[in-house]
């Protein structure tokens, strides 16, 4: 049954040249100077010149785009997750009349595209005053995140044993003593996985941060990077320094969160 | 005896629930519990989508509350008449294609190739999906310097064969070279999904045809890829969904251009909208959008999931 297995590496090898000519074309294009990058496109630098990387470091715009994404990133998953997780647990457990039909009203918002939802959230946020204001994008993020984790949340709850919730009942718990002390540390790895998409989809939107900031001082990692190519154009390898930077975190989250991550993006596409 | 045919009933309904013991307190929780995530949906999902029909009827630069300049349909009728709505569609149904032609099966092909027991198909698998993480103004930017026609990466190395190209920067090349950043970012997330309904396929079934004489090539025509045929469906129904509204990539790359070359829907939208202040006129782009993502989704449900929805919905509880 041993078959040759060569052909199958060259193809495995063509594919990820093409993933990773790219990523390594930056890593080390931002230490070259630009006379460099365009004399010696593909080799090693020489001299390795780290002024690039050094110097967007030291800028303290990086930092602060790097905080306000994950301060946007970690609140968006906070109240997307939490508010998910309450209304999964009474579409799980609990019966009642329209229940399909409330559970189904969120799973069409999985329907909606947020472009078509941009103006009249920009009009919304400005009338508002949410505009510049990062709770203009946490609270936009998470409601567009809802139909996803409600049901994928829902389908982990609704897998916990009905037997478990019978012996809390007896032993005297209600309904949210349950919820908080049984249901949700047994849905841990559910919590993980939702967590993990809503970190991912908020450290990567551009589209509403684009409209709702205008003062750089609250500008994203995204935003900045936009800002950086227009303001460096020339200075291409000043560039690539930036886009590297600013992927380190979310290789780094990939790495540590790989399973989870596909996890519920696989989850996410069979179930959605 | 009693319990083993009251066990699905005691699942579905919790003791709490239950119409004996306090029903009224269940409606507290209930309520108490839903609210908050109904509130949120209802004011920022749904709303939104309503204002954007309501103000496609009317002329509207956004500003002074709601508009009271009613036009009818003739936001629609205008975008009717303008090219570019029908560049716009053009460049849609050619991404789709390409993506069914070309993206899709390069990714179940990878996929299969690495559900082998080939040896570093971990690395492989994790490399492979790394795009996906990366976000779209990441790939747009370092994609944008890659395919720059005078200094980029890419005609350093085809220009070793006499293959130079202005790429986006000329408007027979720019959808095409979109494409392929595309693919680049996205291949590997359907292979993900494809890999995981490989994985769902008993080997047994494989094995079987194996025995009964199936060469490698009918195995996987007549046994895998119809076993695979729910997963296939949804990936192409993810990957239209997210075509018609493509945005951040293209904004990056090309803000649509050279000569429109590379507008979408979404792009002309946020032009007309945020560029030049016709909210009202953009909002009829908006519910165009909306309309062709409702009619796909409920047509594509209708007719070719509906097979699969079934066992989707059962499956749902059990998987984990």
């Amino acid at each position: 049954m041993k078959r040759p297995t060569l052909p199958l590496h060259a193809i495995a090898w063509i594919v990820g040249a093409f993933i990773l000519i790219p990523i390594v074309y930056a890593v080390l294009g931002g230490f070259k100077d630009t006379s460099q990058l365009s004399t010696n496109p593909f080799g090693l630098p020489s001299p390795w010149e780290t002024g690039n990387y050094t110097e967007v470091l030291a800028a303290g715009s990086f930092w602060r785009q790097m905080w306000n994404s994950t301060f946007i990133a970690v609140l968006t998953t906070i109240v997307t997750v939490s508010l998910s997780a309450m209304a999964a647990y009474v579409f799980a457990r609990f019966a009642f009349r329209g229940r399909e039909l409330l559970f189904t009203v969120f799973t069409a918002g999985l329907m909606f595209p947020f472009a078509v939802a941009i103006l009249p959230i920009f009009v919304m946020l400005r009338t508002l005053g949410l505009v510049d204001n990062a709770w203009g994008v946490i609270l936009v993020q998470a409601a567009f995140g809802l139909p996803l984790t409600i049901i994928i949340l829902r389908g982990f709850f609704r897998s916990i044993p009905g037997e478990i919730e019978e012996a809390a009942t007896l032993d005297g718990c209600g309904p949210f003593a349950f919820f908080w002390r049984i249901l949700l540390p047994m849905a841990r790895p559910a919590l993980a996985t939702v967590s993990v998409l809503a970190i991912v989809g908020s450290w990567n939107n551009f589209m509403l941060p684009l409209v709702v900031f205008s003062d750089e001082a609250s500008w994203t990692l995204p935003l900045g990077i936009q800002q950086f190519q227009g303001q460096y154009s020339s200075d291409t390898s000043r560039i690539l320094a930036y886009l590297v930077l600013a992927m380190v975190p979310a290789l780094g989250f990939y790495a540590v969160a790989e399973r989870h991550l596909i996890g519920g993006l696989t989850a996410g596409a069979t179930k959605g | 005896m009693t319990t083993i045919t009251r066990r699905p009933e005691a699942r579905r309904l919790p003791a709490h629930a239950r119409p004996n013991r306090g029903r009224r307190r269940s409606w507290v929780t209930i309520t108490l519990f839903v609210l908050p995530a109904l509130a949120l949906f209802l004011l920022l999902v749904v709303a939104p989508i309503v204002v954007a029909v309501y103000a496609s009827g009317f002329k509207w630069n956004g500003f002074g509350g709601l508009p009271t300049d009613f036009i009818g349909f003739d936001n629609f009728t205008r975008l009717l008449e303008s090219e570019i709505f029908f560049t716009d569609m053009w460049h849609l149904l050619v991404l789709v294609l390409l993506c069914l032609v070309v993206q899709l099966p390069m990714a179940l092909g990878i996929a299969m190739l690495l559900n082998q027991r080939i040896r570093g198909r971990a690395i492989y698998r994790l490399v492979f999906f790394s795009p996906y993480v990366l976000s779209e103004v990441i790939t747009g930017v370092l994609f944008s310097l890659i395919l720059s026609p005078t200094s980029g990466l890419a005609n350093g190395i085809l220009g070793l064969v006499g293959l130079e190209s202005d790429f986006l920067a000329d408007q027979d090349t720019a959808l095409m070279s979109l494409f392929v950043v595309m693919t680049w970012k996205y291949f590997g997330f359907h292979m993900m999904i494809y890999l995981a309904g490989r994985q769902n396929i008993p080997n047994e079934l494989l094995e079987a045809a194996r025995i009964d004489g199936a060469t490698g090539w009918e195995v996987f025509r007549h046994v895998t890829l119809p076993l695979l045929g729910p997963t296939i469906r949804i990936s192409v129904f993810l990957s239209v969904i997210y075509t018609i509204q493509l945005f951040d990539l293209v904004w990056i790359l090309t803000e649509g251009g050279p000569a429109h070359s590379t507008e979408t829907l979404a792009v002309t939208m946020f032009d007309i909208g945020f560029g030049r202040s016709q909210v009202g006129y953009a909002s009829a782009i908006s519910v165009v959008m909306f309309v062709l993502s409702l009619v796909f989704a409920l047509g594509y449900q209708r007719f070719v999931m509906r097979r699969d929805l079934e066992g989707a919905t059962t499956a749902m509880g059990d998987t984990r």
